[in-house]
């Protein structure tokens, strides 16, 4: 096994050894939590941005067009120019909005998905926390952001807003459910919920492929309901912007829409790691057992450069889906999940506790 | 037992007939050659109008700054809207008669419909259709345009 | 604190409340007003209200000759431009008894039918956007791009041409026209499998469409609903085919008839109707014959005081036109009929039940022009 020059964990243990050494044990996680947060932020805002770019690039690419190509190499600074836009833009006060709330609501989506990034490993000890529950951390968390979108079409005192908030919550609350019973056929043949472990456990062959069937069904089910959960097209019912115009955020204006915006796309991001993680094995290299030398080949590519990777196959599909299909009506919507998804994944999951237990896996 | 049967057949249409659709947006994802974008600003050099093109009302002239026009004012009729005006002078002939010529031939480019009636009923075809389509000015006033140029005359044997 | 105000809450099952989709909304496809009575999402009435583009068109027409009238229709319909211009055209014509020599009535039918696809294009175009598809748009309009270009280098402009004039047209077409057309038709074979892959066989999208919106035939005749979306419930109603004008007569065609009258079936129609046009422009555009591009007309055209009518099928439906001349060489008093108009009155009365998703996919198929509407 080739991954020490890529580890990091030695890395974090030396930053961790050398600030115990010159401060307080308290000042040393308080500085190595200011160091995390910011680089966390950092990551965030640039992944935010480059995403933005690169679903205008595909949906150009989709529909024969060339997309943004104006600010930049290839429009590459496309979004930033967007985002100085929009942090110039005027915050409009809606009168009669309940204020509080109106300005709180784009807090709580854009924290939501800033905790979820915090437990998703990027490289071998690359990450803020590794907790022995992390998927279901990870979905606890995502799935607070369905209350900052109630919030937003409640508090801005606007029909459209609340249709879009009313239907989110019905689509989230339901699409939930398929996330988790996705994730838990994985558990089952991982037999841990710590990502760490689950990438590890992922060396000699990613899931998807261990799994065969089962967990093939389970990653369709998943990407299928990851991508209701995160409100993007075909199931962006709460936006839905040729019947509610923007939906939720029909009354937000400036920087509080841009951070619904960066939030939309940060969830895609977050969605899309843990299906890369969990199905198709994180940051870890493609390896087919036996083929040493190929093996090899492939170990020599770095590990946050597989994780990356991954993540951005699966948004490209996700993109996919949303450049394709006309939007769903509510009422098929949660037809879907509760005739169609939902019996599946029920069924999936006895199935791979079958599979587990004959050890029919590879 | 039949309904289970139609359940997994539903889903196997369903599941088909999306990717159907997904070929074709993958399909054009992957043949960027199919682009069919014009890139405007950049490709002005190389853009050429069809010669139809109804850009703005022009009155062509000759190398001698010679225009066709008479000033008879039938243009200014036919026009819907009003995008014309023609202003005449009457000059003095030397045989002593006197003569309508044309002395400003306004066209309010902000008011045309391009409907191309004021050419059409041209007696002398002294009108023409202009290719140039970048219209965009920070004054109005720019839009109104004075066909005849200054100092033109007009053509000898149409004058006749 | 603000004072909270009890309104005396009626049966809760009856509590509605309004929603205006319009004047700006996406998916009104200009400045329609619909005040939507709804309940949670059920769309329980709506009152259009229109008005917000109107411009006088029928009163501008009476102070404007024959010819000028040609650029007012132009902007009625936009998007079939050519066939508001031939109604009056025809019009004038039956008025003074001209006869149009025959490579005019050819030019005029061609014309005419690519402007129908490229009508239809871009309704199928807002089609898919109202259903949430936003590349449907892209794609129809590259291919609509196509025949736009060949207007342009036939008639100079790509959207408003005023090509047609009482008596004939204002210049002959372009010797590449014909070639154009033939290469659009063969790009366009290939391409409108790209609609039907992309749309028509989507299960959202038929889940979406079917049994949705539905109007009988009764109600389509009562309605005046005419044209793809009068054809979708049954009520044959093809100007082209039973009062034939131009060189319909000539050309043979099917004039397709649906049955179930829903979302779905007057989507097909239109899918329909592209293909017919493709077949009726094959047949017509190596037979162009040799002539005059316009009869002698009088300098100054002046209807013989009297009623007179029109009509055509224009993209979305029968276009009428009606004429009562004193004489004069302006119109005493016109009046369109105009198709938009009388679909838009059975919005109501289709949509009531239905959920917002699929008030918007009825609009949609029902294809509205709002400055065809308001005039
Ligand atoms: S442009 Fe033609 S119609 Fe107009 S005034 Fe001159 S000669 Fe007469
Ligand atoms: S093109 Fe039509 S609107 Fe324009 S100036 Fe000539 S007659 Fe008037």
């Amino acid at each position: 096994m080739n991954f020490s020059i890529y580890d990091f964990t030695s890395f974090n243990q030396w930053i961790d050894q050398f600030l115990r050494s010159v401060m307080s044990p308290f000042w040393a996680i308080a500085v190595e939590m200011v160091i995390i947060g910011l680089a966390i932020l950092l990551f965030y805002a640039l992944v935010g941005l480059f995403l933005v770019y690169a679903e205008r690039k595909v949906c150009a690419f989709m529909q024969n067009r060339v997309g943004p190509n104006r600010v930049g190499p290839y429009g590459f600074f496309q979004t930033i120019a967007d985002f100085i836009k929009l942090m110039l833009k005027e915050l409009i006060t809606i009168k009669n909005a309940d204020q509080l709330l109106f300005n709180l609501a784009p807090f709580i989506i854009i924290i939501a998905s800033f905790m979820a990034i915090a437990a998703i490993p990027f490289a071998k000890g690359l990450h803020a926390i590794d907790f022995d529950i992390g998927i279901l951390y990870v979905i606890a968390v995502s799935s607070l952001g369905v209350v900052g979108i109630l919030l937003a079409g409640w508090s801005s005192n606007s029909k459209y807003s609340l249709i879009g908030a009313m239907r989110s919550g019905a689509q989230i609350i339901s699409y939930e459910l398929s996330v988790g019973l996705s994730l838990l056929t994985i558990i089952i043949l991982a037999g841990t919920m710590q990502f760490s472990a689950i990438v590890e456990g992922q060396a000699n062959g990613w899931f998807i492929f261990k799994g065969h069937i089962p967990a093939f069904i389970a990653f369709v089910v998943f990407l299928i309901s990851s991508t209701a959960e995160t409100n993007r097209g075909p199931f962006d019912l709460a936006e839905a912007e040729s019947e509610l115009t923007a939906g939720f955020h029909t009354e937000y204006s400036g920087i509080k829409f841009a951070f619904f915006f960066l939030a939309e796309y940060m969830n895609m991001f977050i969605v899309a790691s843990i299906a890369a993680t969990v199905f198709l094995g994180g940051w870890m290299a493609f390896h087919v057992s036996g083929w040493n030398g190929f093996n090899h080949i492939m170990d020599f590519i770095p590990p946050f450069v597989w994780y990356i990777g991954k993540t951005f196959f699966v948004i490209w599909i996700m993109m996919w889906f949303k450049w394709t299909f006309p939007r769903l009506r509510i009422d098929q919507l949660l037809t879907l999940e509760w005739k169609y998804l939902l019996p599946i994944n029920l069924v999936n999951i006895l199935i791979m506790a079958f599979v587990v237990l004959m050890g029919w896996h590879f | 037992m039949n309904s289970i049967f139609t359940y997994f057949t539903e889903i196997f249409h369903a599941v088909k007939s999306l990717l159907t659709g997904m070929k074709v947006t993958g399909r054009y994802f992957f043949s960027p050659w199919e682009i069919v974008t014009q890139q405007y600003p950049e490709n002005r050099k190389t853009l050429k109008m069809y010669d139809r093109f109804k850009g703005e009302v022009v009155m062509p002239h000759n190398g001698n700054n010679e225009h066709r026009c008479t000033g008879c004012g039938i243009c200014e009729t036919a026009c819907p809207n009003g995008s014309i005006e023609v202003i005449q002078n009457k000059i003095e002939m030397p045989d002593g008669k006197k003569k309508r010529i044309i002395d400003k031939h306004i066209y309010h480019l902000s008011m045309c419909t391009f409907c191309g009636l004021c050419i059409k009923s041209c007696p002398s075809d002294a009108l023409a259709w202009g290719q140039e389509f970048e219209h965009a000015v920070f004054d109005r006033a720019k839009l109104t345009k004075i066909l005849n140029k200054p100092g033109s005359s007009i053509l000898k044997d149409i004058a006749e | 604190m603000k004072e909270v105000i009890n309104l005396p809450v009626k049966n809760i099952e009856e509590e509605e409340y309004h929603i205006n989709m319009g004047p700006q909304h996406p998916s009104t496809h200009g400045v329609l007003r619909l005040v939507v009575s709804l309940q949670g999402e059920i769309v329980k009435s709506l009152k259009p209200h229109c008005g917000y583009i109107h411009r006088g068109i029928e009163k501008m027409c009476e102070k404007d000759t024959y010819p000028q009238i040609i650029h007012l229709t132009d902007r009625m319909d936009y998007l079939s431009a050519h066939i508001n211009n031939h109604a009056v055209c025809l019009l004038v014509e039956k008025a003074l008894e001209v006869d149009v020599p025959e490579r005019v009535k050819y030019i005029r039918t061609i014309v005419d039918e690519l402007n129908r696809i490229a009508s239809h294009q871009l309704w199928w175009c807002s089609f898919g956007m109202d259903m949430g598809g936003l590349t449907c748009f892209f794609y129809g309009l590259r291919d609509r791009e196509k025949i736009l270009d060949i207007f342009e280098e036939s008639f100079g402009s790509r959207l408003l041409h005023s090509y047609y004039t009482p008596g004939g047209l204002m210049m002959d077409i372009h010797p590449n026209f014909q070639k154009g057309v033939k290469d659009f038709i063969k790009y366009f074979r290939k391409k409108i499998k790209d609609y039907d892959d992309l749309l028509t066989g989507n299960i959202i999208m038929q889940l979406r469409t079917k049994g949705v919106g539905i109007i009988s035939k009764e109600d389509a005749i009562s309605y005046g609903v005419t044209g793809p979306s009068g054809r979708a419930s049954g009520f044959a109603c093809d100007v082209r085919k039973h009062h034939p004008y131009g060189v319909y007569d000539k050309a043979d065609f099917k004039e397709i008839l649906g049955t179930a009258g829903d979302t779905f079936e007057r989507y097909m129609m239109r899918m329909y109707e592209m293909r017919e046009s493709m077949k009726i422009l094959e047949q017509l555009i190596d037979n162009i014959p040799a002539g005059d591009y316009a009869a002698k007309m009088k300098a100054v055209i002046k209807l013989p005081a009297g009623e007179y009518f029109q009509r055509v099928e224009a993209a979305r439906g029968e276009l009428g036109v009606y004429v009562v001349s004193d004489g004069n060489k302006t119109p005493y008093r016109m009046k369109f009929r105009s198709p938009n108009f009388s679909n838009l009155s059975a919005l109501d009365h289709i949509s009531r039940g239905v959920k917002i998703a699929d008030l918007v996919a009825i609009g949609g198929s029902l294809d509205y022009v709002i400055p065809d509407i308001d005039r």
